[in-house]
């Protein structure tokens, strides 16, 4: 029998027996066991204060025999019966011992849920129709379950601040919020921001930011997601849209190469929301705020909605067709060693292998990434701000993304490098290139999703689609392939870039259509050995580590010691 | 942050602390008494130097100040009187005793509420709050003077006289 085994402890849960290692909290027991119990301030990843009581079960243990009196027998399966303690016990603080029993449904549980629930609305106000979690609402939902379905309140509800700033992106309703203390506990326990806290104890009990200081940490969204109510809420979120009438698409964010895993809230192609998803092998349940709401400019009026050919001093707008023929003709009449290819670390593999065909295909002298560096805040926010440099290197097969920059613009300077194709990057602004330098090109072609300076000085522009409005996959720091999702369509005549290098390729002699990016996960998996027998599906929602990087999430490491520690279920 | 602690009250509030060897913020309630003891109220200034004396964050200060009635965020008048409110003494009359005591030391106390429970004579001399038991329901009503403890008052005047410096 293996260590661990002898660990686990016989649990009766609901009438069913099953075995859980010794410790566990009773409230992760049933949630394994398939078995809900409601709760408010609980959360794996926080502390528990028990304060909501929501949580409350009945719970059991063997009898214990009086001195001289038999002890009680086992039954065929080696389990003793349970006596059943008659008061109960919240299942968020206390932990699972040998054959203890727990029951979560039966009389008493039912009464103290509606009792909590009761004390829990007396105060709350009755604005569902105009508050922005309904519809995810923890109170509005065990109100339904677990309520009365009435209150018997008859005295006037306190009054407490409404519509309260407590820092830059996030907005308090103080009388919608329960006590649950959740959000204390993550800028203090998370966040290393501890601003906030409960003043006034007692039936007038409000949070409170400090006077004079507010949660303007980089993290202070997170605080929005895990309020169970509707307390705090998000200034960029509040009133936009109802939460029922989203799709939620599951993706990853391309902000930095941590890539935390996010849900996409959207309607009617419009993004609304974007909010971490559960990965405890990248963001834990965490976002930054700075990658959460930089999705705005998806919709700008900036957007590059057609193919462009300049013509004379300006762009024109044209068919798909005559500008992928007006690129062929230019670049078929080249040598590779003139064209230099600058494609994107935002790239998804796919994308990057269909840039490698290009680079075959036209034997291309010059390829590079353009590298994006910004400082790593300890937390979640890597210093590498491309989502997928490590693909690049895998893919692409480059080894230093970003340090043949200096040597392309040389070979534009001594007319080396006569034409450019610019893949998603932009050459003036991210990377260096003057528009002068960029003049002196018989050829420049770019793509990306905003008009720009590259752009103005680009023979053929080509809009490329966004990472919302396109599938494929990425590796993190970490070395963990994660699957990008398609959340919106693109606007107008706008592709994916596999589609444009694709025609690309064709159209200057190259065949081999392909139709669908799921043939270039193929493609990936039989020619990079990484990929080798890996197959879409296998990704899942939460990805899988594919190379070793030695790169760690400092988030993710001080969580793993709090697991550690016991301070935290995890 | 510009608390003037002298130095005899610091040095009592760090040897107040080294009775909770075990976690400074334990001494959070002693050391707050301390301070309103010498200052008459706790300030912002005062929070925030409990706050560092004691290596916590100010709201977790401020969230003790607020719990308990007995720490008040408001300076008082030189003579602080409170006047118990719990049963015993609003039957022997704590409600009439407040009115009196109002009259007599010129205090207005429509601006009260929950969150400033104080009032202060115009002249800073006297202020007034409601306080919970004082624990001597045999004798009410009942009401404190700064230190001074006074059952079953009923000589306003009297009461007064004693504080007239």
């Amino acid at each position: 029998m293996s260590e661990a085994k002898t660990d686990l402890v016989d649990v009766q849960i609901d009438g069913v027996w099953y075995q859980f290692p010794k410790g566990m909290r009773m409230i992760e027991a049933c949630r394994q066991a398939g078995v809900e119990v409601p709760h408010y301030c609980y959360h794996p990843k926080l502390t528990s204060p028990g304060n909501c009581r929501m949580c409350l079960v009945e719970m059991g243990m063997p009898p214990r025999p009086a001195p001289g009196a038999e002890a009680p027998a086992p039954d065929e399966n080696g389990h003793l019966p349970i006596s059943w303690i008659p008061r109960p016990v919240i299942a968020c603080a206390n932990t699972i011992g040998p054959n203890m029993g727990i029951r979560t449904t039966g009389p008493l549980t039912e009464e103290c849920r509606k009792g909590v629930m009761e004390l829990l609305l007396a105060n709350h106000p009755l604005d569902c129709p105009i508050c922005d979690q309904a519809g995810e609402c923890s109170l509005q939902e065990f109100s339904v379950e677990h309520g009365k379905g009435e209150s018997r309140f008859r005295e006037q509800k306190v009054k407490k601040p409404k519509n309260v700033d407590v820092g830059p992106r996030v907005r308090l309703d103080d009388e919608r919020c329960i006590m649950c203390s959740r959000c204390i506990r993550f800028t203090d326990e998370i966040a290393d921001d501890p601003v906030l806290g409960f003043t006034d104890r007692g039936s007038h009990t409000v949070l409170t930011v400090y006077p004079g200081r507010e949660l303007a940490n980089n993290y202070s969204l997170n605080t929005v997601d895990i309020c169970p109510v509707g307390a705090l809420t998000s200034n960029d979120f509040r009133f936009q849209m109802r939460v029922w009438f989203m799709r939620e698409t599951n993706t990853i964010d391309t902000n930095c190469a941590t890539g935390c895993n996010i849900t996409v809230f959207a309607r009617e192609n419009k993004i609304y929301r974007i909010t971490p998803r559960q990965n405890n092998d990248v963001n834990s349940d965490w976002m930054p705020d700075s990658h959460r709401l930089n999705f705005h400019w998806i919709e700008s009026e900036a957007r590059l909605t057609e193919p462009l050919v300049k013509d004379g001093d300006h762009h024109r707008i044209a068919g798909w067709h005559e500008a992928i023929a007006t690129a062929g003709d230019k670049l078929s009449a080249l040598d590779g060693s003139e064209i230099a290819v600058i494609a994107s670390a935002r790239m998804t593999n796919e994308e990057l292998l269909m840039v490698k065909r290009l680079v075959k295909h036209l034997k291309v002298g010059h390829v590079d990434t353009v590298a994006r560096v910004g400082e790593a805040d300890g937390y979640l926010i890597s210093a590498d701000r491309n989502p997928n440099t490590n693909g690049v290197k895998l893919v692409l097969g480059l080894d230093d993304p970003g340090s043949q920059i200096e040597a392309i613009k040389l070979g534009i300077e001594q007319g080396r490098i006569k034409a450019v194709i610019a893949l998603q990057e932009n050459l003036v602004d991210d990377a260096g290139f003057s528009a002068e330098l960029l003049g002196k090109l018989d050829f420049l072609l770019s793509t990306y999703p905003l008009a720009n300076a590259t752009a103005d000085a680009s023979d053929v522009v080509l809009p490329g689609a966004c990472w919302a409005e396109k599938s494929g996959t990425m590796i993190n720091a970490t070395g963990r392939l994660q699957r990008l999702n398609k959340v919106v369509d693109a606007p107008g005549e706008t592709l994916e870039s596999w589609e444009i290098i694709r025609d690309l390729v064709q159209v200057t002699g190259g065949g081999n259509g392909i139709y669908a990016v799921s043939d270039l996960f193929k493609q990936l998996a039989a020619e990079v050995s990484e990929f080798k027998g890996l197959t879409w599906g296998q990704i899942g929602d939460l990805g899988l580590p594919l190379i070793e990087t030695g790169v760690t999430i400092p988030a993710l490491d001080r969580e793993k010691q709090r697991i550690a520690s016991g301070l935290i279920v995890g | 942050m510009s608390l003037a602690v002298p130095s005899d009250l610091e040095k009592e509030i760090d040897d107040r602390i080294t009775h909770y060897p075990v976690s400074k913020r334990s001494a959070v309630l002693p050391v707050l008494h301390l301070l309103q003891h010498h200052f008459g109220y706790l300030s912002e200034d005062a929070v925030e130097w409990t706050a560092a004396k004691l290596e916590l964050e100010p709201i977790k200060v401020l969230e003790v100040v607020t719990f308990y009635p007995g720490f008040r965020q408001e300076a008082p008048g030189k003579y602080h009187i409170r006047v118990c409110r719990t049963l015993s003494c609003a039957m022997a009359g704590s409600y009439e005793l407040m009115d009196s005591l109002c009259e007599k030391t010129g205090i207005d106390r429509s601006g009260v509420t929950h969150h400033h429970p104080i009032a202060v004579s115009a002249d800073g001399k006297f202020s007034i709050e409601f306080a919970e038991c004082l624990a001597s329901c045999g004798f009410g009503p009942v009401c404190m003077v700064n230190d001074d403890f006074h059952e079953a008052v009923t000589d306003i005047d009297g009461l007064l006289s004693q504080y007239s410096k």
